[in-house]
């Protein structure tokens, strides 16, 4: 097969091409609904789930390369395809194959951007991100990487008459090219004075400790701003939920991916001579990260707001999973490094396939009610059945509960983290361990929001009279919803199978390899059959068994008539919808404990109020102390500018004489 | 400097002509003068390229003159005379600064470009290096113009001016420039010519007139 359709990074670049080509037959008619969503949609799930097949294929060969002749003269674009790029190639097209098939039936004709042009936007981005991940040149990598910031800020903007979602899109503009600002003065570090700047010449350069602790801190900015690391994460509970659901799937299980692909690039592959305890900055980012983001997700009352911290949660276990196999690398323990990275990669792969299904979820609410509000939403099970049992996986998945994939790559980073007192460092010894507990903390925080994003979305009684109307999502979005929860299901049942494949990852980057022979395909041991291990199927067996069984006893047993009777009020009168649990109520012991983290507003009534209001507005602390005083830093910078900006040209062309003087009698 | 040939000197009467030139019209007010100015400072300086050609047997050097001819003599003048006639801008407003100050400022201008021109005059080889100075004293006398005008007309006189100089420049220093970069250099000239005509009119259309001061006050919300 490879030899009739070439070698697979050819057939991937033919792929990419593929996207991009049906990106631009929607521009023929980019009014057209039909031609885009009906056609070109389901096209490009096809291509994306191709690019998945054929890079799982070529997951275990030997890396290959390409150099493509287009770009500046002299300057070629140089593509290559390793393990790591092959392991974020399946999660790309994979995940994406899910997002584009429920695409298909999501878009509609609107008040913003056209279907067409809609369309060519999401598959320049898709393709932009494949292309991140083959380039094998800083030039390649940044111009990918640009292509992927710009067409998805169009994407974010696609409703761009509202002013809301332009100021989200500029915030994250904003943020992303500040991001790709320092990712680029870190491949000029890289190169280590070579002035090449292929990644083959920065794997060969020799850094000085110094400035390999420059490249590293820069990376982290950089890749840390588009994941969403805090404190660069401020862009993300903007722009996803201004984005069409779609789009925030695709930017928030796909995109912060490739940010972590970025990372994982420079911090294992490219950059050398780096102690291995600077690791140890990523996992207390990574671990704040995690707690802010799920603390503030417990505290938000809008939807996608909410998804866009979980996701930030998300990426803080993946930089802490990140640094500790840094931390072990460094410190000559291989084979937990290993397990640390193959968590990472998990978690990764999980992430795409979870927040997906998620954001797409919120999407078809969002389409049936036109609601993002929690506090109007409620009951919907009943309406959507489709939507909400499937969801339903992506909430348990997430939560991290057995046997979906969630908890696989948690218990993948909780293995490597009781590792953590074997690290040779002082102190970092007795302190790791601890952010084993901080892990398991945020892991339960994130299954109390997850209880609460579902309760109040689709349990209870509906909020609003409204919601009676709502309808289920149509048939391509229900196969888009279930291609990701098939994701979720697989991914946690055959962690036995996948965790060897991501191995090759580990042990391809010189990390260090898991020991071969784990075990049959039902039995996750990664250390080895001896150590630790977890069997997925037997969990999930005895669970439906144990529900099967206690169901067949009860209708056995149990054999009086059923008398169905009004639950008691306390003589207060029907239940409502508004005698239930809100969203504010749930979240409203969070908001107590970690009282500090917030900056809140609230306004309580008093009890002689005629029209009683409870309002309360939570704000992030990170903006007032540190994004406000530097817009005012720059508003001051801008107002010593200003007095040079007279608006006069007689006063600019002065300027340019006397610039001009200066010079030449500087020069001679 | 011991006896000089009968053409050099004429080249470097050529020389003062053209910084004679730059100072009328660093003091003419009159837009229709200044045009008029601009066209006699070409053919100035196309005398001194078919001279500087003639002296050194140089192909290149006739075809720039040929050139200069074509575009600074005649086409460019007659594209501002029609403009002048359309717009019916005659007159330039008052200048920034009054024009004696003007001219001590241009004097001390010519004084700092000779300063300038000395080590380079000295580094070049050709026989015209005494007018180096010359060259950048016309580009900046030409900036300078620019600087104390109010309308955008004369402004683009002195931008046209400046080409002149840089072209003096180039030929007293190495002989001319390259014939590629030359061509090129007259169609950007032609094309500027082209492109501000049309925002000339657009700019009048906007504001009923072509002084910037008008432009000025509708700069950015600041």
């Amino acid at each position: 097969m490879t030899v009739a359709l070439g070698a697979p990074l050819e057939q991937i670049l033919a792929l990419l091409c593929a996207w991009i080509a049906i990106g631009a037959v929607g521009l023929v008619r980019p009014a057209s609904l039909k031609i885009a969503g009906r056609t070109l949609f389901p096209l490009g799930a096809v291509c994306g789930a191709a690019i998945a097949v054929v890079a799982a294929i070529h997951l275990a060969q030997p890396p290959e390369r390409m150099i493509l002749p287009i770009g500046l003269p002299a300057l070629p674009m140089h593509l290559r395809l390793d393990a790591l790029s092959a392991t974020f190639l399946v999660l790309l097209g994979a995940a994406s194959a899910g997002i584009s098939l429920f695409g298909a039936g999501y878009f509609r004709v609107g008040q913003g951007t056209a279907p067409g042009l809609l369309c060519f936007e999401y598959h320049l981005f898709l393709a932009s991100m494949g292309f991140v991940l083959l380039a094998d040149d800083a030039y390649a990598f940044m111009v990918a990487w640009e292509t992927m910031a710009v067409s998805s800020y169009f994407l974010v903007t696609s409703q761009h008459r509202i002013g809301e979602i332009r100021r989200a899109g500029y915030l994250y503009l904003l943020i992303a090219h500040l991001g790709a600002l320092a990712i680029l003065l870190c491949f000029g570090v890289l190169q280590g004075g070579s002035w090449r700047f292929t990644f083959d010449a920065m794997r060969a350069a020799h850094l000085s400790g110094g400035w390999a602790a420059a490249a590293f801190l820069l990376a982290l900015a950089g890749f840390g701003a588009k994941a969403g690391l805090v404190p660069l994460h401020v862009w993300l509970p903007e722009a996803h939920p201004a984005a069409p659901s779609p789009v925030s799937a695709l930017m928030s299980g796909v995109m912060l991916k490739i940010a972590i692909y970025g990372m994982l690039r420079v911090a294992f592959d490219l950059l050398h001579g780096l102690p291995g305890w600077w690791g140890l900055v990523p996992v207390a980012l990574g671990l704040f990260s995690a707690l802010y983001g799920i603390v503030f997700a417990a505290a938000q009352t809008d939807m996608k707001r909410l998804l866009a911290y979980s996701s930030i949660e998300n990426v803080g276990i993946l930089f802490t999973g990140l640094g500790l196999a840094m931390v072990f690398r460094g410190a000559a323990m291989p084979t937990v490094a290993a397990l640390a990275l193959v968590a990472v990669l998990y978690h990764a792969l999980n992430h795409a396939f979870m927040k997906s299904l998620l954001f797409l979820g919120t999407g078809s609410v969002l389409h049936s009610t036109g609601e993002r509000n929690l506090g109007r939403l409620g009951g919907l099970i009943h309406r959507m059945p489709w939507v909400a049992w499937l969801t339903l996986v992506g909430v348990l998945a997430i939560a991290g509960l057995p046997p979906l994939n969630g908890f696989v790559s948690e218990w993948l980073l909780l293995q490597a983290f009781l590792h953590a007192h074997e690290v040779p460092y002082p102190f970092v010894d007795m302190l790791l361990p601890l952010g084993a507990g901080m892990v398991a903390l945020v892991g339960a925080l994130a299954g109390y929001v997850m209880v609460k994003f579902y309760g109040v979305v689709f349990l209870g009684q509906p909020r609003e009279p409204s919601l009676a109307r709502a309808h289920d999502a149509g048939r391509t979005e229900r196969a888009g919803l279930a291609w990701l929860a098939l994701g979720c299901v697989a991914l946690g049942l055959l962690p036995a199978t996948i965790v060897p494949a991501l191995g090759t990852v580990a042990s391809s980057l010189g990390v260090g390899s898991l020991p071969a022979g784990g075990g049959p395909w039902w039995m996750l041991a990664p250390l080895g059959p001896q150590s630790i291990s977890y069997a997925p199927p037997v969990f999930a067996g005895t669970v439906i068994a144990g529900v099967l069984l206690t169901m067949l006893v009860v209708r056995l047993t149990y054999r009086r008539p059923v008398r169905r009777a009004p639950p008691w009020t306390c003589g207060a009168g029907p239940l409502t919808g508004r005698t239930q649990d809100t969203a504010e109520g749930f979240g409203q012991p969070i908001r107590h404990f970690f009282t500090p983290w917030f900056a809140m507003r609230r306004s309580l009534p008093t009890p002689f109020d005629a029209a009683p209001r409870y309002s309360v507005e939570i704000g992030d602390r990170i903006w007032r102390a540190l994004y406000e005083p530097l817009a005012g830093w720059v508003d001051r910078g801008a107002a010593i500018c200003a007095v040079f900006q007279r608006g006069r040209i007689s006063t600019y062309l002065l300027y340019a004489l006397a610039t001009l003087c200066l010079l030449l009698a500087l020069v001679l | 400097m011991g006896q000089m040939p009968f053409v050099m000197q004429l080249l470097d009467t050529l020389a003062a002509l053209l910084l004679l030139l730059s100072f009328a019209m660093l003091a003419q007010r009159r837009i229709a003068t200044l045009v008029e100015l601009f066209a006699l400072q070409g053919g100035v300086l196309c005398a001194a390229t078919l001279l500087l050609a003639w002296r050194t047997g140089d192909d290149n050097l006739v075809l720039s003159a040929a050139l200069t001819l074509g575009v600074k003599v005649l086409a460019l003048p007659w594209l501002l005379r029609r403009m002048i006639r359309r717009l019916d801008v005659y007159w330039d407003t008052d200048p920034l600064l009054h024009i004696p100050g003007t001219m001590l400022v241009g004097v001390l201008i010519v004084v700092f470009s000779f300063g300038l021109a000395q080590p380079i005059s000295a580094l070049a080889s050709t026989a015209t290096r005494s007018a180096i100075g010359i060259a950048v004293a016309v580009i900046l006398l030409a900036f300078l113009t620019m600087i104390t005008r109010r309308k955008a007309m004369s402004q683009v006189i002195g931008f046209l001016s400046m080409e002149n100089g840089l072209f003096f420049g180039a030929m007293s220093a190495t002989y001319g420039m390259p014939m590629i970069v030359e061509l090129g250099v007259a169609l950007d000239v032609l094309v500027a010519m082209l492109v501000l005509g049309v925002f000339f009119f657009q700019i009048r259309e906007q504001f009923d007139s072509l002084d910037l001061e008008r432009l000025e006050s509708h700069q950015g919300g600041r």
